[in-house]
């Protein structure tokens, strides 16, 4: 079966490391995850000068391996990215900031990949919506 | 774009808390605008979004109700509010905006099961 994820919420919960979990063991049953979408503080989890402490886990490395073992494609919104400082290149020189902060890993796109994740997959997942 | 979805968008936060609930608002709009079947559930605090009178101008930010507002703009005319969730907050069906049908736990049901994806904000 064909998944996308939905991450509403940072790195700083445990929001983005459940949505991990549940990508691993879907892959592990044999299906196949298409996109996931980063959503509000979820477009935290794509930058790349957060400094996680040693002795946690390193979810962004947890992000790359599973896009470098799938090619599941990692989308941050870009509306929620700009306002949080998560920039790719081209946006940090459209916007004169110092600094690219978005890991390779990632690319930034509009809410339409959402909307096409939900028409392309057969099951979407929202992780971070109120519990 | 394959095919038409019909998405069903819970709206479960408080308008001007977090960011999440304008996200959730943005992402309905998108929906429509990629010609999706949207519906639109206000449950828990989400049922604040609809209060008459608000005004973001004073809290530096876009007044949330203009926006959902807009909805039927984007042919988004499936907008419901849990009853349960109006009536702990005490709101009076009265005071929502027009279009918005007010459902009962049954309803909730049917809106879940109607739905071929929930987004749960």
């Amino acid at each position: 079966m064909i998944y996308s994820l939905v991450v509403l919420a940072g790195p700083a919960t445990d929001v983005p490391r459940r949505a991990l979990r549940f990508a691993q063991a879907l892959l592990s049953r044999g299906h196949s995850l298409r996109r996931v979408f980063f959503l509000d503080d979820g477009v935290q989890c794509g930058l790349a000068t957060a400094v996680p402490a040693q002795d946690e886990l390193n979810q962004l490395d947890e992000w790359r391996k599973l896009t470098h073992k799938t090619q599941t494609e990692l989308v941050v919104c870009i509306s929620s990215a700009l306002r949080r400082g998560v920039l790719d290149g081209p946006e940090a020189e459209r916007h004169e900031r110092l600094a690219t902060t978005l890991d390779a890993a990632f690319s930034i796109g509009g809410l339409g990949l959402l909307v096409e994740a939900a028409t392309d997959s057969e099951r979407l997942i929202t992780f971070g919506g109120r519990r | 774009m394959a095919a038409q979805r019909k998405l069903l968008f819970l709206l479960r936060h408080s308008p001007y808390a977090s960011s999440l609930a304008r996200s959730a608002v943005d992402s309905c709009l998108a929906a429509a605008a990629f010609e999706q079947e949207v519906s639109v559930l206000f449950m828990g605090e989400g049922v604040l979004q609809l209060l008459p009178g608000q005004d973001g101008d004073a809290i530096g930010t876009r007044t949330l109700s203009k926006i959902i507002a807009s909805f039927e703009l984007y042919d988004i005319n499936q907008i419901y509010a849990d009853a349960r969730a109006l009536s702990a907050h005490g709101l009076n069906a009265g005071l929502l905006p027009p279009g918005i049908e007010v459902v009962s736990d049954q309803g909730i049901r049917s809106c879940l099961a109607e739905a071929d994806h929930v987004l749960g904000f």
